[in-house]
């Protein structure tokens, strides 16, 4: 036994441990910098929001250090296991939590705040790797496929009623795990255009984008399509359709809407075509209106849930980053006021302690989710890149490991590793300078935060622990 | 373990490399490319000056301006801005004491040390003027222009609301809204906060280290103009406002007027109201406070919030839900020997001629003809038993807006009280009703709660011989269109046109009739105008009963349609029916002739016990 730990200690990757203890440093240091002031006592002052993260810290290299001892085969015999005991505080939350900035996502305990989603993204990585190292699952098969995404989803619709829009849209980065095991390109491929499409509904009307599919549709078919007659005919009977449609309205003065009018020549034509594809055979014109009809059903279903089922400040971050809409004092305000943090930043920063932008409540929340705005304004881009390229240093090393693993189930954890840091990172600095919504999640290591520092160091430490063992194992 | 998918590393890896150089590229551009958000070296501090815009005004139906704006001046302070300054210098001119100006700062620095608070809100101009000649030596004070709601007639509170400021909840649920804010706190103010607020603006300032500002912060670039609020004009008529008001002063109860042909409300009134000006300004929570304690509720809006159980102005309804049943017909007759008498049940009525037909019986309000009515809709035999005939009454009464709340834009509105035949259930067991143990309902005591606007909205619906529109209180708002699909959306009630006219008939003749035929609201007659009425007394458990009226007029295309509500006023025809009627002269001919009526209602006081007359 002696010597197995002793084999484990020197196994352990310690570029990640520099790493991850360097991304530590930086955080507590500009958490003291975003919140010192002239009130605080010591650096251990514990009222003090980087007295409790010192605290948080020793707690986190304790449990990494119990992460390492424990045999690395009971994180897969167990996974399922914890992945059940996650779930039981997700929906107790939902009923015992207290409710903050309108989110049910916390227990509180006197002066101890405690967040069960940071730990649920862990063991979702657990459990999706025990579920596909099982032999004969291939994620080609449908229902496999299903199985995976529940395991997935399961947890993110638990967060998503506390509401956290943010901590769930984590799970959606878990796909690049899939696509690694061998999700088939369709299904990312529509995924792409169906992103698109989104990002295309909350920008233009959904007019613009149904005439735009509708032509795009055509040009494509016009170069698929050998035989030029069967084109032509198909764009004579979509405009003779439509003109008709359009002058029975016009005639019986129907108050009949535009949308409408739209969709009804789409299945006319649909009709017709799919008649004469059936005696013609015509191999690509059902492909193509079904796509056609899918997208147009799709932008219909976005545009309705954005502007009813959406909460109105939800619809209104999406709207300032897309510029649709400015609001200076609303949610623009944020992003504004963290951007001007940054920009004032310059290459080298204005020096520790000597920020003024992101000093209390300019910017929001400027420890936790907003620590980048520190960064940036008091180290500059030089500090900022740095911040970037330790982050990209990290991903690639456990792109790199997990590749070099074993076992299915540590090369598939490694990647759920992968991918959570990967959403997290970019997601939380895209926010920051104003590429991505304020959606709300913190940088991992770096963020204020005793429930996510102990959240990504778990996750962290049970891959390296796998890796450790990657040997021992054959 | 090689496998066929290994190559897709390449893909992750990539997207990894690629998304870091939008990061890098981004972060250069905006550290390092665009000076635009670069600041000068000296530790200079940007001060975000919100601009408030001034809040929309609003008018009453006839164009009359009824709240507008003053300005008022709030000292900021900025707590990490501050330095050692003269205390009592400054205690002087802002006449407080020592402690209390180290608390407010302390509460400052509490919320935040580089967000401005107001130290103190509405200082006078005279103060203001002499405190800006000071300021330069009181870094991290700085004073801020805002404004404050007017009244120019100190009339219709409970229609108007108040402003008031953000509490935390909606700080909290609302990034738009900043500590110190105001917000619409009831009536128009709340349901139109959105339109009348405007849009905040922001002036950004670059200050240094002793409180000057030394310009605007990149020229301005990045400031926020304010949008001014919106203009509203309401559907009130001020002076029958206030005449409604004069009318109710000294008693307890509300009167709603609507036009039947729109749903607009005319006037609203609660009694005992409040002065709108007394909830302004510096003087606001302490008047607050004392008309929260006050016994008899003037903050209380009767007219939305209060139900009485609707008394013999319910006979109308049942007449009508009879006629469409086709238990009942106009020409239908009952006797009636000083009452009703069945199973050991006696319903007293007081006497008159006898048999009456169904307008007679609504001129006189006879309480015998509507058991009758009463209990032959709910025994009809189209149902299967008492359960579902009981469910189809409900059923005709939910299609007069009872049991819901029915304005498009009053916050607050009580939804009122209609049995459903489970709650009998509750009370008697399955089996254990009948029409008879409900009989109180015939005559509209029991179990109903009703509100003054559902009263009102009830006798649009007769004016109307049908229908409904949805009562409400903007008519227009300046740069809005104004959403006509939910204001000229006609509601039908499950009551034919036709069957309206018997009992129309009855009501013009109980204010008409002629002498001696039993009319019950003679009182409320006025000369060249038809008024059709009801009069109606809701039983109160607590004391005395109140007085209730309803009317509508002219009989043909009516303009108004009223209810009024005079709590333990007595029988309906004492109190409510002379007031509806000196309303609807005061609408319709724009001044009162009946002096003697004016002048009685006038002294009369039910409040302090000193009844005239
Ligand atoms: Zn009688």
């Amino acid at each position: 036994m002696v010597r197995r730990r002793i084999n484990i200690v020197s196994n352990l990757d310690w570029v990640i441990i520099g790493i991850y203890l360097s991304l530590i440093i930086i955080g507590w240091l500009n958490i003291y910098s975003a919140e010192f002031n002239e009130s605080g006592k010591s650096v251990f002052d514990l009222s003090q929001r980087y007295g409790k993260q010192l605290l948080w810290i020793m707690a986190a290299l304790v449990i990494s250090i119990i992460i390492i001892i424990i045999d690395s085969r009971f994180y897969q015999y167990f996974a399922s296991l914890l992945y059940g005991l996650v779930i039981i505080p997700l929906i107790l939350v939902l009923v015992l939590g207290t409710e903050i900035h309108g989110s049910r996502s916390w227990f509180v305990f006197g002066n101890f705040h405690f967040q069960p989603s940071e730990f649920a993204k862990c063991v979702t990585g657990l459990a999706l790797a025990r579920y596909l190292c099982l032999p004969n699952i291939k994620l080609q098969n449908f229902r496999h496929l299903l199985l995976s995404l529940a395991i997935i989803v399961f947890p993110g619709i638990l967060i998503m009623l506390q509401p956290d829009t943010g901590s769930t849209l984590v799970y959606a980065s878990l796909i690049i795990v899939l696509y690694r095991e061998g999700l088939p390109a369709i299904y990312v491929i529509v995924g792409i255009i169906l992103t698109l499409l989104f990002l295309f509904t909350l920008i233009f009307d959904k007019l613009y984008i149904i005439i735009a599919l509708i032509i795009l549709v055509f040009i494509f078919y016009f170069f698929i399509e050998k035989r030029k007659r069967f084109f032509f005919t198909g764009i004579t009977v979509f405009i003779i359709t439509g003109g008709l449609i359009w002058l029975i309205s016009l005639i019986l003065s129907l108050n009949i809407s535009i949308y409408f009018m739209i969709m009804l020549t789409l299945v006319i034509t649909g009709i017709i075509y799919s008649i004469l594809s059936y005696r013609y055979k015509l191999k690509y014109i059902m492909l193509v209106f079904v796509f056609l009809i899918g997208s147009v059903t799709f932008t219909f279903s976005v545009d309705y849930v954005v502007h009813n089922v959406l909460k109105e400040h939800q619809q209104k971050r999406i709207n300032v980053l897309l510029g649709l809409d400015s609001d200076p004092l609303g949610s623009g305000y944020n992003i504004n006021q963290s951007k001007i943090a940054i920009g004032s930043g310059g290459m080298l920063g204005k020096g520790y302690l000597r920020g003024t932008q992101t000093k209390f409540n300019f910017v929001p929340e400027q420890s936790t989710d907003f620590i980048f705005c520190t960064i940036g304004e008091e180290w500059g881009f030089a500090g900022g890149a740095f911040v970037v390229i330790l982050f990209v240093s990290l991903l690639l090393r456990i792109l790199y490991l997990a590749e070099q693993q074993r076992t299915r189930f540590s090369r598939i954890y490694g990647y759920s590793v992968f991918s959570i840091l990967l959403f997290h990172f970019l997601v939380n600095i895209g926010m920051t300078i104003g590429l991505f919504p304020v959606i709300g999640i913190p940088l991992p290591f770096i963020s204020y935060g005793g429930s996510s520092l102990w959240g990504f160091t778990i996750l962290l430490f049970i891959f390296l622990r796998l890796n450790a063992s990657r040997t021992e194992f054959l | 373990m090689k496998n066929q998918f290994e190559n897709r590393k390449f893909v992750v890896g990539g997207l990894l490399i690629l998304f870091a150089l939008v990061l890098l590229v981004k972060l250069f551009s905006l550290q390092i490319i665009k000076t635009s958000y670069r600041l000068s070296a000296d530790n200079n501090v940007l001060r975000y000056v919100p601009q408030f815009p001034a809040r929309g005004l609003i008018f009453d139906r006839n164009g009359e301006l009824i709240v507008y704006n003053e300005a008022a001046y709030d000292l900021m302070v900025v707590p990490s801005q501050l330095s050692a300054f003269d205390t009592t210098d400054l205690c002087n001119l802002l006449s407080m004491d020592k402690t209390s100006l180290e608390t407010k700062i302390q509460e400052a620095k509490d919320y935040s040390t580089f967000i401005p608070s107001p130290l103190l809100k509405q200082i006078s101009s005279i103060t203001y003027a002499r405190l800006q000649e000071k300021l330069f030596r009181l870094p991290g004070f700085y004073v801020q222009t805002r404004t404050l709601r007017k009244y120019s007639r100190d009339i219709s509170s409970h229609i108007l609301g108040y402003v008031g400021e953000v509490s935390d909840k909606v700080i909290n649920e609302d990034p738009y809204y900043k500590l110190g804010d105001y917000i619409g706190i009831s009536g128009i103010e709340k349901s139109y906060e959105k339109v009348l607020r405007g849009k905040k603006g922001v002036n950004i300032f670059l200050v240094d280290v002793h409180n000057r500002i030394k310009g605007p912060y990149q020229n301005g670039r990045h400031d926020e103009l304010p949008v001014v609020g919106s203009n509203l004009t309401a559907t009130f008529d001020a002076d029958l406002q206030a005449y409604g008001e004069k009318l109710m002063e000294n008693k307890t109860g509300s009167i709603v007027a609507l036009e039947p042909s729109s749903g607009e409300v005319l006037a609203m009134i609660s009694a005992p109201s409040y002065k709108p000006s007394l909830l302004i300004g510096r003087i606001r929570s302490l008047n607050y406070l004392n008309l929260l304690q006050d016994t008899l509720k003037p903050l209380f809006n009767r007219a939305l919030m209060a139900s009485y159980p609707p008394g013999s102005t319910f006979k109308t309804i049942n007449g009508l839900i009879g006629l469409q049943e086709k238990v009942l017909f106009p020409r239908s007759e009952y006797y009636c020997d000083l009452g009703y008498y069945a199973r050991g049940i006696y319903v007293g009525c007081h006497n008159h001629y006898s048999p009456l037909d169904l307008t007679r019986a609504v001129q006189n309000s006879c309480n015998a003809y509507f058991c009758n009515v009463f209990r032959n809709i709910l025994d009809s035999r189209q149902y299967s038993d008492i359960h579902e005939s009981f469910e189809s009454w409900r059923n005709h009464l939910l299609s007069f807006g009872f049991g819901q709340t029915i304005s498009l834009d009053f916050p607050n509105e009580l939804k009122g009280f209609i049995p459903k035949s489970s709650y009998y259930d509750r009370y008697y067991g399955k089996t254990g009703w009948s029409s008879l143990t409900l009989i109180s309902l015939a005559i509209g005591q029991g179990e109903l709660g009703i509100t003054p606007l559902q009263m009102a909205n009830m006798t649009a619906v007769i004016a109307n011989r049908g229908y409904y529109f949805s009562p409400h209180i903007a008519k227009n708002i300046d740069g809005l269109e104004e959403d006509q699909e939910k204001t000229e959306l006609k509601h039908f009630t499950s009551i034919d046109s036709i069957n309206f006219t018997a009992i129309i008939e009855g009501m013009d003749l109980a204010v008409n009739g002629a002498p001696g035929t039993g009319s019950t609201a003679r009182i409320a007659r006025i000369d060249s105008i038809t008024v059709c009425g009801k009069t109606g007394t809701a039983e109160n458990p607590h004391g005395e009963d109140h007085s209730l009226f309803l009317a509508f007029a002219p009989k043909d295309n009516p303009k108004i349609a009223i209810v009024v509500v005079v709590e333990n006023g007595g029988f309906g025809s004492t109190y409510a029916a002379p007031i509806a009627s000196l309303m609807i002269e005061k609408y319709l001919k724009g001044s009162v002739n009946r002096k003697w009526i004016e002048d009685y209602i006038l002294k009369t006081d039910l409040i302090h016990g000193q009844k005239e007359n």
